[in-house]
């Protein structure tokens, strides 16, 4: 059992931000018997994984809006089935091209084949091998979601032992394989794809992962690893597919907090914390807006990195090199938001009449180049004239979600700037961006403006403002291989503890990074216990076999 | 809006058709993205006329691949494991080909069908590799799997039924093809099959397949042909020790996992290997295998008993793991227990091998084990299969 | 007939074939070079651009290999350097020397310092074949250069760590406060490579030239004066060189590379080939699809060559009336400013604005006739330019010209010949497809025990007696020689 609460400490741990990584570690740490509270700033719990009525009737999945990365060993440890989720897999697809055609998805391989030899007949066939390829990489990098990362530079005999497992690891695969995956991680995409595939509408379509909410162009060297940080993922076994949460992302986040209210954890929301209280050196509560202070064991941060640390922690506390790291760790928001609801199913002329390939992905982006052009866009500080959006329509498969006959469509906007030439997002230039994406929906959905009920658009301004992003950063730092494994979020702090005592980072800023995974979560509650001294009860990662 | 319950139809083949109303339970199965037949209604009875009479088999979404120009030959040199010099126009041999590696991708039978064009016909798709391999060669390569139905004849009295049917192949001889009027086009057969007993595949354009398909059943009604599934076509495929991409071997291509890929050495087809004819690709790989030895090996084994031994694990001294069973049946015409196994190459010869079988009986398992005999393939090996001219009835 | 046989036939008369023939002759092998063009020399044999003007591809270097210099002796053969300070042009111009600016900007000296200090605990991994992933690795040696990095301290190694593949204009921007010196930084590491400062993995090719040599150098009589004493040394180590001798093929029995055969149909037989030229090319052009096997070449024909360095060439009247003639000009404003003369390449188009590395040779080696030479790098240009090459060129050369002509302003009137060499003509002078420095391009994917491609890291082929010694082999090109020389070390192991 944790220690017993001191006089003036109520709580084991305090968990700011009830995202799904902070309700991740909170579970895990009630379960290990710990007295946990979570605390949100907002009125809502979920922070990106969530699902609210933001037009009558109709639920909005608005931040998040697939799930393939979370962790299914998460679940299962969490009992979050028992507690309502329920993960779907997605079918269909499309990309538009400038042309009036498209390439559909299927999930049938060779219907899949079929569409792809409309367009190369050499593609079709080499679809196979680049998946087999990509999945190689991903067999080798998913044991590591669900473990703390080395400190390479440390000589523990826990760091040297995780350093030989790694190496062992590497040591499992043939010389070739070893190069070959370095190959992938350190290439961009569009080389990589060069190597497969001669047709730019599927090269675009494939792209898609290497560029969703990150600040590289599909150009950029180590966009490769992107996609395969995408691709890890699975939806029951089948690694790289896409899945959907029935009900919106939120029941992801509403499984996880009644699991931890199972497990005697509580949340408070509407309760932002203005300043993590360090005395002594150590952390010992929290101090909300509102004056209240909260005493805890142990603090441990959801947040970014530099939320946390930039923000809500006196920079006296830490050590000036550690902040400086901060400072330095990359949160560049490159994403935008449209939530739209709908009157009715716009109709893409395209595509054949019934086609289901509308219950996929939809992209208007036909080639790398005009990705690359939208990532130019976006360096030189405006978001992309010719957006790339990934939009779905997750009513099409939950129809529960809206009523009946109508729809909600979720367009995920790439690329946009945390600030637009320097300058804050301002009402009009989001005003703009609305109208850009719009636009160029309505060029392949004649029609579809008029079915338009209500948009809500979230740029970086409105992550940030709403969820807590740091320059709308979705994944709260960049996924580069600067900022991955035990440079996450900074070199010599990678593994969940901060320089601070009792101070624990648990989002992901840390270790495996962002996406709706809850592996970061998982990897701090595993630290935590550990340095409690308590038994984790938690599942090893799956064995890939 | 109303969208469609099927997403993704799978193809009719040229001999939809005919073949759709004759399959009682409907039994289809994917392949290659066409529905085709695994049962037409009695497997042991679509077996029967294999080895009794004869049966037709639709292989329509068999891949191929033309390949056509002035260096032709010299690129199925590169690209092939035998020599395609010792090849001559209008004949078949069987063959395979492999990655730098050395690993098999596939296994197919290429067809000379003219001093410069030939024809590969495989199970899975290469178009990437055969393009790749077509750098600074003067040919062409053309998928033509959907421009070509195929239908396999094959029994004991294929060669009547085809005589009857006036296509009169009694002069080819195994591994031949020729060419017969057929309505207004023509049928290329070639004495070729999977069943390892007498039998041909016939091609055609597919505007010629239902014609074809009826010509053969008129003639065919009286000699008891009949249309047999995948399920009976399997059995007869394992009598005649044939191998087959992704159930006994996995091609290198596709094998996410690395130490699943194998060379022909590996997989018993060795012998097409002829190290003599040139550069080919895979070639230095191979003679480091000729000389270092290889690891695995793919056996036939004759097993005691009467009980199907399909996915069982071998052992050495009952106790270590050596490989497994790929394929294996009950074989109705050896009356004996038959497998294709991957073996440890060091446990090739057999010795004190032994197979652990679960045997479902009403829901309750009997665990065998059994020694192993490794014996050679074709299981069954009917000297009707290379009699030229063939038996006529 | 095949004339007699020759031990060894090194192909392509650069610094790598100049360095690897000489050390393979000082070992004793009967070695002849041969090159395509009518001098030896490559990157710094001069070529005739305007009448009465030479000028060599290269026009400077950050340093000889060490043991490439010692190995050769190249002192001996007159050849010396000068240290050139960096003048970064602008409204107000900066120089920097040995890493320090003028102005002593306290954050550049600090970057400079760490910078250089992780240069050289990477530079011996230059001087050495590149580690394998495999077996055959130097254990020791590599053990000894791990805990030389080590050695940096607990800090700096996790400093080393995060940058090894970080992206130039992130810590030019992180580190440093003035435009210019973040606009140099981005422009140094991005100097001859296809990617802009933003792009991931860029720090290292920084880190790279820094470990190549801390210092851009001007070799004393120009850059020919590398090649003439190379080309002395290779003689005195009993090297036959031929020119004008274009290999076409490489002749192979089986397996086994037996010899070549060249543009004029002369056949040569060798024991062992060398080729320095670009390995996609001696691969796929010279043994050819029936030799290889398919993988192999169609893995060579992924090997990235994409050039982005357009080079201009003036004969001037005289020198313009600017300061800092003598030293080695930058005109890179900002990291942007070379992000976005990077960013049009990307889709085979002409930056407005490219930035430039400038020179003027005839400044420190002055002509008799008093006439003078400006050479510069100009980034970024396209290898594939979508509107045609000449069309290309035409654009590139007045928008050089424009960026030239607004930092020095009377330089118009003073031009009497001018030559702009695309990506593109640089290729068709030099025989490096897609016209990079490197002939590989010089990225993470294509170093070390990539570089040129996993298999052929070693310098070996899988033809028996064919070895690539090129810049497109570890550690990559420049006017070193280390590629060469490396080649000829793992030779005598083997030979």
């Amino acid at each position: 059992m944790p220690d017993l609460p001191k006089r003036d400490q109520k709580y084991d741990a305090l968990i700011i931000g009830a995202g799904h990584n902070g309700l991740v570690a909170a579970c895990y740490l009630a379960k290990a018997g710990m007295k946990v509270l979570v605390v949100e700033k907002n009125d809502w719990i979920g922070g990106a994984a969530v699902s609210r009525e933001l037009y009558p009737g109709f639920t909005y999945s608005n931040c998040s809006y697939v799930s393939s990365l979370f962790r299914p060993e998460i679940m299962r440890d969490l009992d979050l089935p028992k507690h309502g989720l329920q993960i779907l897999p997605y079918e269909g697809g499309a990309v538009f091209t400038e042309t009036g055609g498209y390439l559909g998805m299927f999930r049938d391989h060779d219907a899949n084949r079929r569409e792809f030899a409309r367009h190369s007949a050499r593609d079709a066939e080499a679809y196979d091998l680049y998946s087999r390829d990509v999945q190689r990489y991903c067999r080798f990098i998913r044991p590591m979601l669900l473990r703390t990362p080395p400190d390479p530079s440390s000589f523990r005999p826990r760091d040297i032992m995780e350093l030989l497992w790694l190496g062992k690891q590497i040591g499992a695969l043939s010389e070739q394989q070893r190069a070959e995956m370095v190959r992938f991680w350190t290439m961009s995409i569009s080389d990589f794809l060069d190597e497969y595939f001669e047709s730019p509408v599927i090269k675009g379509y494939l792209a898609v992962s290497a560029i969703i909410g990150t600040a590289l162009g599909p150009m950029s060297p180590g966009s490769a690893y992107v996609l395969l940080h995408h691709y890890m993922g699975d939806v029951d076994g089948n690694v790289g597919a896409w899945g959907f949460a029935r009900g919106g992302m939120g029941s992801i986040t509403k499984a996880l907090t009644a699991s931890l209210r199972a497990a005697g954890g509580e949340v408070r929301t509407m309760s932002p914390v203005a300043e993590i209280l360090v005395r002594g050196g150590k952390a010992v509560g929290v101090v909300l807006d509102n004056g209240e202070e909260i005493r805890a064991a142990r603090v441990i941060s959801n947040m970014d990195a530099k939320r946390t640390f930039l923000k809500t922690v006196n920079e006296a506390d830490l050590p000036a090199e550690f902040v400086a790291s901060v400072r330095k760790f990359k949160t560049r928001g490159s994403s935008a938001k449209l939530n739209i609801a709908l009157d009715a199913a716009p109709v893409f002329t395209a595509l054949p009449e019934g086609a289901a390939n509308i219950k996929g992905d939809l992209h208007f982006t036909d080639s790398i180049a005009r990705m690359e052009r939208g990532y130019d866009d976006w360096k030189s500080g405006h978001f992309s004239r010719d957006p790339f959006q990934d939009c779905m329509i997750p009513t099409m498969i939950d129809p529960t979600m809206v009523p009946t006959g109508k729809h909600f469509m979720s367009c995920f906007v790439q690329y946009a700037p945390p600030k637009i030439a320097g300058n804050d997002w301002t009402d009009a230039d989001r005003d703009d961006l609305r109208d850009t994406c719009m636009n160029q929906i309505e060029t392949y959905a004649p029609g579809f403006k008029n079915k338009v009920l209500h948009v809500e658009v979230r740029t970086p301004r409105e992550l940030e403002a709403e969820v807590g992003l740091t320059e709308g950063n979705i994944f709260q730092g960049e996924l580069t291989f600067d900022q991955l494994l035990f440079n996450r979020p900074v070199p010599g702090y990678a593994q969940y503890k901060s320089p601070i005592k009792d101070l624990w980072m648990c989002g992901s800023a840390t270790h495996p990074g962002g996406g709706v995974m809850g592996a970061p979560g998982r990897n701090a509650a595993a630290e935590i216990l550990l340095d409690a001294k308590l038994p984790g009860g938690m599942s090893d990662a799956y064995a890939v076999l | 809006m109303t969208l469609r319950f099927d997403l993704t139809p799978l193809l009719p083949t040229a001999f939809a058709a005919r073949t759709e109303p004759l399959n009682r339970l409907m039994r289809f199965g994917p392949w290659a993205g066409y529905r085709t037949a695994l049962c037409y209604g009695d497997t042991e009875m679509e077996y029967a006329a294999i080895r009794n009479t004869a049966m037709v088999y639709d292989l329509c979404p068999m891949t191929k691949y033309r390949i056509t120009g002035v260096e032709a030959e010299d690129y199925l040199q590169r690209l092939t494991l035998r020599n395609v010099k010792k090849l001559p126009v209008d004949a078949v041999h069987y063959t395979a080909w492999v990655n730098d590696a050395g690993k098999v991708l596939d296994d197919g039978t290429l067809f000379r069908l003219g001093p410069q064009d030939f024809m590969i016909c495989c199970q899975e798709r290469h178009l990437p590799w055969l393009l790749d391999s077509a750098h600074g060669f003067d040919i062409t390569v053309t998928d033509q799997t959907a421009d070509l139905a195929g239908l396999s004849l094959q029994g004991p009295l294929a060669a009547t039924i085809l005589a009857k049917a006036g296509l009169d192949v009694a002069a080819l001889k195994p591994f031949r093809l020729t060419r017969l009027p057929l309505g207004n086009g023509q049928v290329m057969i070639s004495r070729t099959g999977f069943t390892g007993d007498l039998g041909y595949e016939l091609w055609v354009t597919p505007d010629l397949a239902l014609p074809l398909w009826d010509r053969l059943e008129q003639a065919g009604s009286v000699y008891g042909l009949r249309p047999a599934g995948n399920d009976a076509l399997n059995l007869a495929r394992i009598e005649a020790g044939f191998v087959i991409a992704t159930v006994d071997f996995i091609p290198a291509h596709q094998a996410l996992r690395e130490d699943r890929a194998r060379s022909p050495f590996e997989l018993g087809l060795g012998w097409m290997v002829d190290f003599d004819k040139g550069p080919f690709t895979g070639r230095r790989a191979l003679l480091r295998e000729r000389e270092t030895g290889s690891k695995w090996a793919l056996v036939g084994l004759d097993i005691p008993g009467n009980v199907a031994a399909e996915g069982a694990i071998l052992y050495h001294a009952k106790r270590h793991e050596v490989g497994h069973v790929t394929s294996a049946a009950w074989s109705p015409i050896t009356k004996r227990s038959i497998a294709i196994a991957e073996i440890s190459a060091k446990h090739a010869k057999g010795s004190d091998v032994w197979v652990e079988i679960y045997a479902e009986r009403e829901l309750h398992y009997a665990k065998l084990m059994l020694p192993v005999r490794v014996v050679e393939r074709p299981f069954f090996n009917p000297a009707r299969k290379r009699a030229t001219p063939p038996e006529r009835f | 007939m095949p004339t007699p046989s020759s031990e060894v036939i090194v192909i392509g008369a650069g610094p790598n074939g100049l360095a690897c023939a000489t050390r393979l002759a000082q070992k004793g092998a009967k070695v002849t070079l041969l090159d395509a063009l009518p001098m030896p020399g490559g990157g710094a044999t001069p070529r005739e651009f305007a009448p009465g003007f030479t000028t060599t591809l290269a026009h400077l270097t950050r340093g000889i290999d060490a043991r490439v210099a010692k190995g050769m002796d190249l002192e001996r053969y007159g050849l010396g350097f000068q240290t050139l300070q960096t003048t970064l042009l602008g409204p107000n111009p900066v120089t920097i020397s040995r890493g320090k600016t003028a102005s002593q900007d306290a954050d550049f000296a600090r970057l400079h310092d760490r910078l250089t200090q992780f240069a050289r605990v990477l530079a011996p991994f230059r001087a050495i074949p590149a580690p394998t992933l495999g077996k055959g690795n130097d254990w020791l040696t590599l053990a000894r250069l791990g805990l030389g990095i080590r050695a940096l301290g607990k800090t700096e190694f996790r400093e080393l760590l995060r940058m090894l593949l970080t992206n130039a204009a992130d810590v030019a921007e992180d580190d440093l406060t003035d435009q210019r010196l973040q606009g140099y930084i981005a422009f140094e590491a991005t100097l001859g490579a296809w990617a802009g400062p933003r792009s991931p993995n860029t720090l290292i090719l920084l880190l790279n030239h820094l470990a190549t040599g801390p210092d851009v150098l001007a070799p004393k009589g120009g850059m020919q004066a590398v090649a003439q004493a190379m080309t002395k040394a290779a003689e005195a180590a009993g090297v036959t060189i031929r020119q004008n001798a274009r290999v076409t093929r490489i002749v192979t029995n089986g397996d086994t590379a037996t010899g070549v055969e060249l543009a004029s149909g002369e056949a040569l037989a060798g024991k062992t080939i060398v080729s320095t030229l670009h390995p996609g090319l001696t691969l796929r052009d010279l043994v050819g699809p029936r030799v290889l096997d398919a993988g192999l070449y169609t893995r060579a024909g992924h090997i990235h060559s994409r050039g982005g360095t357009a080079r201009l060439t003036l004969a001037l009247k005289s020198l313009p009336n600017i300061d800092n003639l003598e030293n080695r000009l930058i005109i890179a404003p900002s990291v942007n400013a070379v992000e976005n003369a990077f960013n049009p390449v990307k889709y085979g188009q002409i930056p407005d604005v490219p930035v430039l590395e400038v020179f003027f040779p005839t400044s420190l080696d002055p002509r008799p006739d008093g006439l003078h030479i400006l050479t510069a790098n100009v980034q970024f240009a396209p290898h594939m330019p979508v509107d045609g090459l000449d069309q290309a060129r035409a654009q590139m050369l007045e928008n050089t010209l424009r960026v030239l002509a607004a930092h020095i302003p009377d330089l118009r009137p003073l031009i009497l010949h001018c030559e702009l060499l695309m990506p593109q003509d640089v290729a068709a002078l030099y025989g490096n497809p897609g016209g990079n420095w490197h002939h590989a391009e010089l990225a993470v994917e294509q170093m070390l025990f990539l570089r040129p491609l996993r298999d052929l890291s070693q310098y070996r082929t899988p033809i028996e007696g064919l070895w690539l010694a090129g810049a497109g082999s570890h550690p990559g090109g420049g006017i070193t020689g280390a590629a060469g020389w490396n080649a000829a070390l793992a030779m005598e192991g083997a030979l």
